[in-house]
This record gives C-alpha cells, structure tokens and sequence, in this order.
C-alpha cells in the first residue's frame, strides 16, 4: 500500500485527535465547517485547539464555497468538516464545483460507526459513493490504523498535479480508537504520479512554431492561477518576449494584467470581438493551461480552423478531449513556460515584427467595434456601469472579486480589471449560484485586510444567503454587492433570445427588501436607485467596516454583449440587441 | 476539429489497486462519461502487491479510446491502463457455461458439436448438459448459436481477458 516512509516518532492518538493533529501539521489553519453527531469526537478535539480556528458556517454548501474562495485567493487547499447523512449530501454541490474548476478542497466527513455501515442507521448515507464522481478521490477509513496515512494523501492527492476536491469518510467508532500517529513525511502514492515537466522534443517544436507564426495568440486558462503566482510572472515574461496577444478564459483572469496593450480581454460565449475573432483567425494558437471548454469553442467544427494548437495542460485528459492539437505538452504550466522562455532565448528568436505587424493592425480594427459598449441612461443604472463604477472606485485598493452566476457575472468578467492572479473568484466549470457570498467569506478569512467583494445577482444570492450571518458572526467585512434587475437575467436573455420572449418563470415577483434582510442579519444594507448616486454608494459601502449588503436597482431587462449564440462560430457575434437574432438553429438551442 | 471515425473495438486492460471502490470508479467512469461496456472481467493477479486486473471491451472512436485511456490513468487507484487491440499482439479468451436440455437425436448432436469444439461436459443428467467451452468470443458464440436449435437453455459466459504474445508484459 502507499505509505508515509517515515514515522517521525509515533505517538499514540485517538482518531480525533489525529484529525487535528494531521491537519495542523498539514499546514491548515482554518477549517470550515458545520457539528453533527457523526463528527462530535472530532469537534471535542478542535475545542482545545484554539490555533485551528473553526468558521461555523450556515449550511454545509457555504463551506465548500467558503473553503474554495480560500482556496483560490491564498494557493492553499480549503478544509471542510461535516456531518453524516445530510452533512454529507449537502456538500455535494461545492464539492461538484471544486471539481470542475480544479480547486484543492479536503473534506471531512463523519460517518456512521463501521459495524452500522449498510443498516440504513440514523444519517448514514454512502457518502464514498455519492461523492466519488465529483471528487478527485475519495476514502472511507474502515480501519482505524489506515487514518494518518489516508489524511496526508487526501492533502497530497488535492494539492498536487491537477488540484482538486477530496473527501476523507471518516466512521464514529475510528474517531474513539486509540492508535499511532506520525506525520506527513515522504508521502507519495503507489499509482498516483501526476507529470510535471514537459517533454522537452515538444517544448522545442512549440517554440519553432511560435516563432514562426504570423497571426498568433495566447489562450490561457485557469491552469495558469492554480500552477501559483510564478505562472503568471512567466506567462507576462513569455507574451512580452513574444509581442503576441493574449486572452483568457473566466477562469484564468489576472494572470495577464489587463491594462497590458497586449490584452484582448476575455474569451468565449461573453467574450470580446477581438478576442474571439484573432481566436477564430489565427494561425497558431498557444493554450497555457485551458481545456477548450464549449463555452470557449462554440461550434465544434467552425473553432479555429486555420490555426496550428499547442495545449500546455497538467492533465493528460484535457489533450483531445474536445479539440484536436497539433503539439500537446503535458506538464505544470510554470515549469513548461519557463521551459518555453529558456528556449527562445537560447535559440536567440525574435518576433518577425513585419510578419505580425498587420495582425495587429486587424486586432486593432476588431478592438475599434468597442464591443463592451452600452447605451447609457440618465434615469436608470444600467448594469454595465454600477460595475464599471465599482471598479474605477476600488481598483487601486487591496481587493478581491467573488461573482455569483448570470449576466453579473459576466459583466463583471468584461468590466472588472485585474492586474494580478488569485484576485478573481468565479463558478466557472459548473456555475453555481450561490457560490460568491460564502466564496467572500472564505476570501475574507484568508485576507482579513482586504476589500472582498461580491458582485452578485438578487435571485444568486438568495440561495446562500444565510451565510451573512457567519460573515457577522466572525466580523468579516464582506461586501455584497447586489446587481438587482429583479430576474434571473441570463434565464430571461436566453428566453428573450430562444423562446421568443416567453418568460417563464425567470421573474422572482416576492423579493425581500435587501436592506431589511442585511439589517435583519446584523449587517449594513444600502439602496441605490439612480446613476447619479452610485459613487456615493458605493464609497459608503467601501467606508463601513461591517458586512454591508448593497441593493443595486438595475435595468430589468439589459442584455449581455457581446455574444455568441450557442452553436455558432467565433466570427458570428452578436454586439448589440438590434443584432439579436430572432431565430436560431435546433442544433444551438440543444447546446445551450 | 471533430474526428469521424467509426468505432471500432478495443480491448482495454487495466491494473489498480485491489481497494474498496476501485471497481466501483472504472465503472462508474464508463457510465457516468456515457462510454460503452461490452464485458468486463475483474480479479485479483498479484495478491501480495494487492494489484486487480480489469478487462473491458468497448466500441469507441479512436479519439474516444484516447479519452478513455487518459480518463482512467486520472482515477487515483490506477496503477497503468493498455489498449490490448492496439498496442499490441494479443491472445483474447473468455469461458462460457452453456446448459443444453434434449433427449434422443438432438442430445446425441449436442455432444458430436461439442467434441468438434473442444468443450468439455462438466455436468450431465439424463436429460441435460453442461459444457465449458474457453476461446476467442467468436468461436463462443459460434458454439451457443448452434445449441440453439438443440435445446440452449441457460448460458453464463465469464467475459474477455487478455494477454500480450511473447515476453511483453504491460
Ligand atoms: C444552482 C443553479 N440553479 C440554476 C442555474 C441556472 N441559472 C443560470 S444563471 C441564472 C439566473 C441568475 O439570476 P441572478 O442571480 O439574478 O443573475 P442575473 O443573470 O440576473 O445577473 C440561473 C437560474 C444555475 N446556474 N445554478
Ligand atoms: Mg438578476
């Protein structure tokens, strides 16, 4: 079996207290979490520990959320610790988000006693096998000896190659047994052996084809943030070397400052003309560690056609998978980026400026149809500017941006500039509502200085926000910033676009007054109604050094651009509602 | 940017850690992912190093082969997965049970057949057989296809194993 090599000196623990002391010597300092019967020994361990500090969440969802925004804000993995039964099922959600956007979550669970296991006894669920589709990997520790090793390979099997959720099952009567603990020395795993480095033949032909191409770009990913901050530092060395464009998926915003000229902004469904249009016409595109996700292709057959494609990817699994490369380079997008600088700098290659000088020139044409533009109003806030506000008021603060899913969430993406990685925590792969409120609150804990904010849609935040009151409770100043436009937005934008303005059931007709709700939690609620006072409100809202809840009156029915319908290629955008199409093929509305 | 290729089928081999669930998640993978299950075979080889085999044999594009691959060596209990068609030159066998019920010419037949098959009779009343027949899939269902007719009754057949000619191992 995979095992600790060494056992730094055993001492003899229960398993309690071996959850403690696994966790502490893995570095944790905060665990998100939530009693139940099934975990009790673990929390009678956790009293006298006053150096781990517990975030008693609201609902077993919201530390998920809570540990992926600390997660993703700090490089660290997120702890989570719940209950049996419906402790257990109610992680499922998070944990299903952690997975798709790669985060590193250790999850605890308590299980019911291993002779009760298969009796339907009080809360017992199959925990393992509920969760084993939207874990890395998961155990149910039956025997009470395996539990130190199977706590360091939970936090090394998350943490390492392509990070993501673990849960840990972990029986009542394994917590009272009595047994050796040693630490977490020397773990590796016996069939677990994720690659790093990337092969060096192809690293050299990547560059040969970089260096030659004529209408290149960057298409980077998520994987740049999770590889840590020496990703971005050498993704920002590679593309200023190059003098190539670069653009992003959601996930992989403030790895490439935006302010750079050589940013095109985001790409994809919501994504920029300039963007998608160099993606659909370039000749080679270079993916640093992004997974050619649908929302990113649209139609299949019409992405990129021309274009020669290196993948950089960690995962052997995303090569393929959706799109056909020609160089695949399985590796740690770090250690192949700095392979790739290595080598252009010792083959002594420069950009062909006149070979790239008219790409630019059409890059800058498509930049001319400024697409992220909007009619603005004097007697209403469209969405677009409270964001844009938002940012011009609080770009230069130490801040950190959680989303909730919708049209805000997309706004934020094109409208919200970032300049550094780990900056920008959003549902991508799966999209959750939800996930921005707890995701502060887990941002807030890991950066208790920082401005942490949540731009928020009214019927998201709604699903979670029960968390206000752990932010109250352990005096986090999260800010909640409300995107009102009474609908689920991007429901009634596809209705509006699919369904021939049918809009069924997208309109939540009893909101709560938001700023009775946030005084009702013991937080600080504000209005704003009209375009004029959104400064004020908003510098209120960054004064008070309390949760603050901000109700943010919107446009009802402002559409998201641009746009690509599902089931069209990157050159058929649509900028503007007058260019909304009426109508749309069978094969885009299954794709939606 | 979509590879058309018709599906072809491959025999898949793939060894992980005998744990609890280890099964449970190459499964689960296949169904969850929407790949397709012709058979599969599972048991322990090497009880020391506690390493299980499974055998799968499935219908898939080569791209699709390629995913399947990469989508099981991500499971954690994997230890290597190889495509047995493919990537190498390989026996492939699999046992079947198959309960025949006649009397007279018809039970006179299903013996002749069976000799001309090589299966052995592991069980016999005077008016039933058992037979154990081992070969390539085809051959099996050569063999079941012909009892039809002479009384098949119940058949129970273990799925593909395979292994590769020569010295290799995988
Ligand atoms: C848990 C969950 N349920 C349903 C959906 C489908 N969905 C996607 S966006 C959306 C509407 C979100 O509304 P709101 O939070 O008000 O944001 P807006 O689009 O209005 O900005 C819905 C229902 C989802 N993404 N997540
Ligand atoms: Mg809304």
């Amino acid at each position: 079996m995979p095992a600790a090599t060494e056992k730094s000196g055993a001492q003899r623990l229960t398993g309690a207290q071996i959850v403690v002391q696994a966790l502490l010597d893995n570095g944790v300092d905060t665990v998100f979490g939530y009693p139940g019967g099934a975990v009790l020994p673990i929390y009678d361990a956790l009293f006298e520990h006053a150096e781990l500090r517990h975030v008693l969440v609201r609902h077993e969802q919201g530390a998920v959320h809570a540990a992926e925004g600390y997660a993703r804000s700090t490089g660290r993995p997120g702890i989570v610790l719940v209950t049996s039964g419906p402790g257990a099922t109610n992680v499922v959600t998070g944990l299903a988000d952690a997975m798709m956007d790669s985060i590193p979550i250790v999850c605890l669970t308590g299980q019911v006693a291993t002779h009760l296991i298969g009796s339907d006894a009080f809360q017992e669920a199959d925990t393992v096998g509920i969760t084993r589709p939207c874990t890395k990997h998961n155990w149910l520790v039956k025997v009470a000896a395996d539990l130190p090793r199977v706590l360091h390979e939970a936090f090394y099997v998350a943490t390492s190659g392509r990070p993501g959720p673990v849960v840990v099952d972990i029986p009542k009567d394994i917590q009272f047994a009595e047994i050796d603990y040693f630490g977490p020395k020397n773990i590796e795993h016996r069939s677990y052996k994720p690659q790093v480095t990337g092969d060096p033949k192809k690293i050299e032909a990547a560059v040969d084809l970089m260096a030659g191409a004529k209408r290149p770009i960057f298409y980077t990913g998520g994987g740049v943030i999770n590889s840590g901050p020496e990703a971005s530092k050498l993704l920002r060395e590679l593309v200023q070397l190059t003098g190539y464009p670069i653009t992003s998926t959601l996930m992989g915003l403030g790895a490439y400052p935006a302010s750079d000229p050589q940013w095109l902004g985001l790409v994809g469904m919501h994504g920029t003309y300039e963007s998608n249009n160099a993606m659909h016409d370039c000749d080679v595109m270079i993916n640093i560690g992004a997974r050619f996700d649908d929302r990113v292709t649209g139609l299949l057959e019409a992405f990129s056609p021309e274009s020669k494609k290196i993948h950089v990817d960690i995962d052997p699994s995303s090569i393929n998978k959706n799109i056909l490369v020609d160089i695949p380079i399985i590796g740690d997008c770090a250690r192949v980026l700095g392979d790739l600088i290595k080598v252009w700098k010792r083959r002594k290659l420069t950009t062909d400026e006149c070979a790239i000088q008219p790409w630019w020139t059409q890059i800058d044409k498509w930049r001319d149809r400024q697409c992220l533009k909007y009619k603005q109003s004097s007697t209403i806030i469209k969405p677009q500017y409270a964001i844009q506000r938002l940012y011009e008021l609080t770009k230069d603060m130490d801040v950190y941006i959680s989303t909730e899913v919708g049209q805000h969430q997309m706004w934020a993406a094109q409208h919200y500039k970032f300049e550094e990685p780990n900056r920008w925590m959003t549902s991508g792969g799966l999209g959750t509502m939800g996930y921005g409120l707890p995701a502060a609150v887990g941002i807030q804990i890991a950066h208790p200085d920082s401005l942490v904010i949540d731009i928020a849609g009214e019927a998201s935040v709604l699903m979670t926000m029960q968390e206000l009151s752990t932010a109250v409770q352990h005096d986090l100043p999260i800010k909640v910033f409300i995107i009102n436009n009474q609908y689920m937005g991007m429901v009634r934008q596809w209705q509006e676009i699919l369904h021939d303005r049918r809009y069924s059931h997208s309109y939540t007709e009893a909101l709560p007054d938001f700023v009775k709700l946030a005084e009702a939690y013991g937080a600080c609620g504000l209005r704003v109604e009209k375009p004029e006072d959104v400064d004020d409100v908003i510098k209120e809202m960054i004064s008070v050094n309390r949760p603050v809840l901000v109700d943010c009156v919107v446009d009802k029915e402002e559409n998201c651009f641009p746009m690509i319908p599902s089931g069209a290629a990157h050159n058929k955008m649509i900028l503007s509602q007058e260019e909304s199409p009426r109508e749309m093929s069978e094969e885009g509305k299954v794709l939606v | 940017m979509i590879e058309d290729k018709p599906a072809e089928r491959r025999c898949i081999a793939i060894l992980v850690d005998n744990e609890a669930g280890a099964l449970a998640r190459v499964i689960g993978l296949f169904s969850g992912r929407g790949y397709n299950i012709d058979s599969l075979t599972v048991a322990e080889v090497d009880p020391e190093k506690h390493t299980s085999r499974i055998t799968i044999v499935t219908q898939a594009t080569p791209m699709i082969v390629e995913q399947i691959k990469a989508q099981l060596n991500r499971l954690v209990p994997v230890q290597s997965v190889v495509d047995m068609t493919t990537e190498y030159e390989s026996v492939e066998r699999e046992l079947a049970l198959v309960k025949v019920c006649c009397t007279g010419e018809k039970r006179v037949e299903s013996l002749r057949l069976s000799e001309v098959f090589r299966a052995h009779v592991v069980d016999t009343t005077h008016e039933s057989f058992v037979f154990e027949l081992t070969g390539a899939p085809s051959k099996l269902d050569a063999f079941v296809n012909l009892m039809r007719p002479l009384g098949l009754v119940d058949v129970s057949r273990t799925g593909v194993v395979a292994i590769a000619r020569g010295s290799e191992i995988m």
